[in-house]
C-alpha cells in the first residue's frame, strides 16, 4: 500500500515536471512553469521522507540545510554574465550525486541492507550510471573552469592524448566487464565488485576531464549542452537502479533537453557534435593571423562621437551583441543607449546569433536583466532579411557570427555557418577591442569593408560614450 | 527493467516533442530548470543516507544528498531569478516610460 501510494506521487510529480517544462515555451508562462516543476520535486522529497521508513534524521536535515544554504548563497549572488559557469557546476553536482547514489546502492548490497537482490541488470545499470555520473561530473567542473578563466580558454592538448583517452575508455570498459561478470558471485565476494567499481569511477573521472581540455572556448555553448544532457542521463540510469519511475522520467526529459540544445548550437556553427568534440578547433594559433591590418586592405576608424551621429539620424538601428558584451558587462549602458536613441525615434531592434555568447540564450539573460524587453529580440532567421534596409547596424563584442567568411569564402574552416548579414546594413559600427580574430581564429573581413567602421574600444566605455553624446546632441 | 525501459523511450518523445519548441529566448532558463529537475536524484540520495544503518551507504549517500539539494534548491531559485526578469518588462515598461518622461519634463530645455 505505501509503496503504492509513494509511486502514485512519484507519478504526479513527473506530471508536475512535464507541465512545468511545457511552459517554458513562452517567456509569459515560463515562471510559473518554473514554480510548478519546483513543486513536484518537493512533492517527491516529502513523501520520500514520510512514506520510507526514516532511520537517521540528524543526517537527513544536516545534508538538507547545508546543500541548500549553499544553494541559496550561489543562486542569489551570481552575476548573470557568469550564468554559464553555475550551470556548468550544477550540471556537476547533478551527475555527482547520480553517481554517489549508485555507490550507495551498491554498499547496501555489500552490507545486505538492499531492499532488493542483486543480479546482472542492477550491475550493469550500477555501472553505467558511475560512469555518466562522473563524467558529467569532472567534465563540468573542466567547463567551468574554461568559462570562468581559472583553466585557460584555448584549446588544451598533449601528444597522445587521444591514445590515452581511448585507453581509459579501454579501462572503463574493462571495469564494467568485470562488475557484470561478478554480478553473480556478489554481494559473497565483494572486494573485486568494489575495486571495479572504484576503477570505474576513476577511469570516469580523468575520461571526463580529457574529454572537455581540448575543446575551446568558443565551443562551450556545445559542451554545456551536452553536459546538460549527461546529467539528465545519469539521472535516468539512476532510475534504473533504484527502479524509480520518477527519476527515469524526469532524468530522460532532462537528458532530451540537452540533446536539442546541444544539435541546435551544432546546427548554428554547421559543425558536427564528433567535430566539436575532438576539439582543438581555433584558439592558439589563430592569434599568429593577427592583428595586423592585411595588405591591400584598409581600416575605417571610427569615434563614440561620429556614431552617435550615425545613430542619430538613422531611421532603423540593429545592436548585435556577442561574447565581448558578458565580459565588459556592458548590457546596462546598451539598454541606455538604445533608449535614447528610441526616444529620437529611431527604431530599435537586437539580432542575437544562437551561439553569441558561452551558452544557449547567453545575451537573451544579460538583456533581460538591463530590462530589455524580449519582444525587441530577434532570432537570426527572423532578423537577416532586414540588415538591409537598416541604416546602422551596431555589432557589440561579436566577431565570428558576423564574418562574412562564412558565406563567401568556401575555404574558411566556419564555410556554411549561419551568420548575421551585418555587412548588409548601409553602415556597420564594429565595437571591438583590436582587430584580432574570434575564437575561430578566422579573420573577419567584415573589418576592412568600405561600410564598416570600427570603433577601437571597451564595449562599455564605448557604448557609455555614444550614449552621452547622443544626450549630449539633444541637449543642445 | 524492461517497464522501465519503455517508460525511458516514452519519455524521450515527450521531451523532445514540448522541449524542441521553447525559443531560444528561453534557452538557458530552461537549462538551468531542467538541471534543476534533474536533480530529482535526491530522491535516492534521502533513501541512501536516511534509511539504512550501513555506515558507507550513510556516508555516501549524505554526498549525494549535499550535492543534489544543491542542484535542486539552486536551481530552482537561479531559474527563477532569470524568469523574474523576462516577465518584469511587461509591468514595469510603462512604469520605466513614466519615469523617463518626467525627467524629461524635469530638464528645463
Amino acid at each position: 500500500m505505501k509503496t503504492a501510494i509513494l509511486d502514485l506521487t512519484y507519478l504526479l510529480s513527473a506530471v508536475l515536471f512535464i507541465f512545468g517544462l511545457k511552459r517554458m515555451q513562452s517567456p509569459v508562462t515560463a515562471r510559473t512553469g518554473n514554480v510548478l516543476a519546483s513543486l513536484g520535486m518537493l512533492v517527491a522529497v516529502v513523501a520520500t521522507l514520510f512514506l520510507q521508513e526514516i532511520l537517521s534524521w540528524p543526517m537527513i536535515i544536516a545534508g538538507v540545510v547545508i546543500g541548500g544554504g549553499i544553494g541559496v548563497i550561489l543562486a542569489r549572488t551570481v552575476e548573470m554574465t557568469a550564468m554559464p559557469e553555475l550551470v556548468a557546476v550544477f550540471n556537476g553536482f547533478g551527475g555527482l550525486a547520480s553517481a554517489l547514489v549508485s555507490g550507495a546502492e551498491l554498499s547496501q548490497h555489500v552490507a545486505g541492507t538492499a531492499s532488493s537482490a542483486f543480479g546482472l541488470v542492477p550491475s550493469i545499470t550500477i555501472a553505467l550510471s558511475i560512469l555518466i555520473g562522473t563524467v558529467t561530473f569532472s567534465g563540468s567542473i573542466v567547463a567551468n573552469g574554461k568559462l570562468s578563466g581559472w583553466i585557460t580558454g584555448s584549446p588544451i592538448s598533449f601528444p597522445g592524448i587521444r591514445v590515452l583517452t581511448v585507453l581509459l575508455l579501454i579501462g572503463a570498459g574493462g571495469a564494467m566487464g568485470v562488475m557484470i561478470a561478478m554480478a553473480d558471485a556478489f554481494p559473497g565476494l565483494a572486494a573485486p565488485m568494489i575495486q571495479a567499481a572504484v576503477g570505474l569511477g576513476a577511469a570516469a573521472l580523468l575520461l571526463g576531464i580529457l574529454l572537455v581540455i581540448p575543446i575551446g572556448g568558443a565551443d562551450m555553448p556545445v559542451v554545456v549542452s551536452l553536459l546538460n544532457s549527461y546529467s539528465g542521463l545519469a539521472a535516468a540510469t539512476t532510475g534504473f537502479v533504484l527502479n524509480n519511475t520518477a527519476l527515469i522520467v524526469s532524468g530522460t526529459l532532462v537528458g532530451a533537453a540537452g540533446m536539442i540544445l546541444t544539435v541546435i548550437m551544432c546546427d548554428a556553427m554547421n559543425r558536427s557534435l564528433a567535430n566539436v568534440m575532438l576539439g582543438g578547433f581555433g584558439g592558439g594559433d589563430g592569434a599568429a593571423g593577427g592583428p595586423d591590418v592585411p595588405e591591400g586592405k584598409t581600416v575605417n576608424e571610427t569615434s563614440p562621437d561620429d556614431t552617435a551621429i550615425l545613430a542619430s539620424y538613422a531611421d532603423k538601428v540593429i545592436i548585435v551583441p556577442g561574447y565581448g558584451l558578458a565580459v565588459a558587462q556592458a548590457q546596462h549602458e546598451v539598454r541606455e543607449m538604445a533608449d535614447q536613441l528610441e526616444k529620437q525615434g529611431v527604431e530599435v531592434k537586437y539580432a542575437i546569433h544562437p551561439v553569441a555568447g558561452r551558452m544557449p540564450g547567453h545575451m537573451n539573460v544579460l538583456l533581460a536583466e538591463a530590462n530589455v524587453s524580449y519582444e525587441k529580440l530577434f532570432e537570426l532567421d527572423e532578423i537577416n532579411s532586414e540588415f538591409p534596409t537598416t541604416d546602422l547596424a551596431i555589432v557589440v563584442g561579436a566577431n565570428d557570427v558576423v564574418n562574412p567568411a562564412a558565406r563567401e569564402d568556401e575555404d574558411s574552416p566556419i564555410y556554411g555557418m549561419p551568420i548575421l548579414n551585418v555587412d548588409e546594413a548601409e553602415t556597420a559600427v564594429v565595437i571591438k577591442r583590436s582587430l584580432s580574430p574570434g575564437y575561430s581564429g578566422v579573420p573577419n573581413d567584415l573589418f576592412y569593408a568600405d561600410n564598416t567602421k570600427m570603433l577601437f574600444s571597451d564595449a562599455k566605455e564605448a557604448v557609455a560614450g555614444i550614449t552621452e553624446s547622443i544626450k549630449e546632441m539633444q541637449e543642445a | 527493467m524492461l517497464n522501465n525501459l519503455i517508460i525511458f523511450v516514452l519519455a524521450a518523445f515527450v521531451g523532445t516533442e514540448i522541449l524542441s519548441k521553447v525559443p531560444q529566448t528561453l534557452h538557458t532558463p530552461l537549462m538551468s530548470g531542467a538541471n534543476a529537475i534533474s536533480g530529482i536524484t535526491i530522491v535516492g540520495a534521502l533513501v541512501a543516507a536516511g534509511m539504512t544503518n550501513d555506515p558507507w551507504s550513510v556516508w555516501i549517500g549524505f554526498g549525494a544528498l549535499v550535492v543534489a539539494t544543491i542542484n535542486v534548491v539552486g536551481g530552482f531559485l537561479v531559474t527563477d531569478r532569470m524568469l523574474e526578469m523576462f516577465g518584469e518588462k511587461k509591468r514595469t515598461s510603462s512604469p520605466a516610460d513614466a519615469d523617463a518622461a518626467q525627467r524629461t519634463n524635469g530638464t528645463p530645455a
